[in-house]
């Protein structure tokens, strides 16, 4: 286990980064590490949400209403680039041929999807008071539910193939194929002339918002980051329990 | 040294037109399948009317969504078929051992799917839409719409053929994988024949079509390849 410790790594040559491509000694690493993720994530989004719910002044045209955007936001953001990473975890397993990157991509799937569900459900809350419905069929509304249908379609591949080996190569090129479709969601406001307001956040010119709602929709995301990587680093240690055939990590446990 | 480069070029072509006319030929000779996929079109385009009542104003405004999804899930159908029989057989490992690049292969399987399943609806759709009361020019946007969209159905459609090969409860499968794929080719598809109802220009959406078509013309073989590979590992 001393061959592990990262400061011994560090005092060598730098980080071996490559040393964690390896299940095994990933293992031991991700449960050290989800502890202060969770930490992070819990405090984070805490202060995100006092920062969204209480500090942040009322929108002079939305009212209270708009408060859900402080969830809605990040959780559309994480939607789009959890498929975008899941992708990039497909790509990196079918070059290299490396087992923890597939279990990566598997495991990042349903965070990804839960995040998309999220958004669409809160921004249907949005929905409801601020234009009148539920729902509409307005180009982001629609290809964020394209992308939980692909999400959906990552998950029945995978679960439909016996074969470990054929099942993350095939959902890997599932996840690529699927990933064009993500800059088509992004892009789709400029796209297609609808109902839905123009991005609220952009790089290029100032922020329409005030300084203290983009303070805590920044952090909200920073906190759902966190949240992702413990959970994910969660699912990815089950994962490589269940996949360890000799049951070698598993005695350890025990 | 010429003639043998002379010799390996003209060969992929006699590959595309060999294995273009073997899949037609092995089609015909079940013709029950193709004419299934054709009357699968009729039949579900005919339901719509019967369901919403026979206005023809609400059965024009109509027509395009109608037509499209329909042709969407008839050609989707068939997909199953796409490499199934070949597999099941032993003749897809033979053609992914042959000499021959797999990319050809799944292009020439891929291209006898459209003619055996996208061509004929192309050629229907205008007499369906003839019965939902559109205009001549529309039936004439419809029909070309349905010719390049067809296209990249089937392009897009044979990675999801290739990926659900020999699974358990494939057809259901593949509907969930390949139906999200298809709708950006729905939405500028129908899009293009609406824009002609209403008397604006289909130019834009029909151009986003074929810009489509030719992402998917680079990318669909290629992904399908990959996959028929890790399927017949």
């Amino acid at each position: 286990m001393s061959g592990l410790n990262m400061d011994t790594v560090k005092a060598k040559n730098g980080i071996n980064w490559l040393k964690y491509a390896s299940p095994k000694t990933f293992y031991p690493l991700a449960g050290r590490l989800i502890p202060w993720f969770s930490a992070g994530a819990f405090l984070l989004i805490a202060y995100g949400l006092y920062l969204g719910l209480l500090v942040a002044p009322t929108d002079f045209q939305q009212g209270e209403g708009y408060r859900i955007i402080f969830v809605h936001v990040p959780a559309a953001w994480f939607s789009m680039f959890l498929y975008l990473l899941m992708a990039g975890y497909a790509v990196l397993g079918l070059v290299l041929n490396a087992k923890l990157s597939y279990m990566m991509a598997k495991a990042i799937a349903p965070t990804g999807a839960m995040f998309t569900l999220a958004a669409l459900v809160t921004g249907s809350f949005w929905g409801k008071p601020m234009w009148g419905a539920w729902w509409v069929w307005d180009a982001r509304l629609t290809s964020e539910l394209i992308l939980l249908f692909l999400y959906i379609g990552y998950f029945s591949l995978q679960s439909a193939i016996d074969d470990t080996n054929r099942a993350d190569k095939a959902s890997a090129i599932l996840a690529i194929v699927g990933a064009i479709n993500v800059p088509i969601i992004y892009f789709s406001v400029k796209w297609w002339n609808t109902l839905h307001q123009g991005a609220s956040v952009s790089l290029t010119k100032a922020p329409a918002m005030a300084a203290i709602m983009l303070q805590g929709m920044l952090v909200m995301a920073l906190g759902f980051w966190l949240y992702s990587v413990a959970v994910i680093f969660a699912r990815v240690r089950c994962e490589i329990l269940e996949r360890d055939n000799k049951a070698a990590l598993l005695r350890q446990e025990i | 040294m010429a003639s043998i480069q002379q010799g390996s070029r003209l060969s992929t072509f006699a590959v595309l037109y060999r294995i273009l006319a073997r899949d037609i030929l092995v089609a015909m000779r079940r013709q029950s399948d193709v004419a299934a996929v054709f009357f699968f079109f009729v039949i579900a385009a005919s339901l719509f009317p019967l369901g919403s009542g026979a206005d023809p104003k609400l059965l024009s405004s109509m027509a395009p969504s109608v037509l499209w999804v329909t042709a969407l899930l008839s050609c989707m159908l068939s997909l199953s078929r796409l490499f199934a029989s070949d597999f099941s057989d032993g003749t897809l490992e033979q053609m992914l051992i042959s000499s021959q690049p797999l990319i050809l292969v799944v292009l020439a399987k891929t291209f006898a799917h459209w003619i055996l399943s996208g061509l004929p609806l192309v050629i229907i759709a205008p007499f369906i839409g003839l019965q939902f009361n559109l205009a001549s020019e529309s039936l004439q946007v419809l029909a070309l719409s349905l010719f390049i969209g067809t296209l990249a159905l089937s392009l897009i459609g044979s990675v999801g053929a290739a990926l659900t090969l020999g699974l358990r409860g494939a057809g259901v499968l593949i509907a969930i994988l390949v139906l999200p794929l298809y709708i950006p080719v729905l939405v500028f598809g129908a899009g293009a024949v609406t824009a002609t109802t209403i008397g604006m220009s289909p130019q834009g959406a029909l151009s986003l079509l074929g810009a489509i078509l030719a992402l998917s013309l680079v990318f669909a073989p290629l992904a399908a390849s990959i996959a028929l590979k890790i399927a017949l590992e």
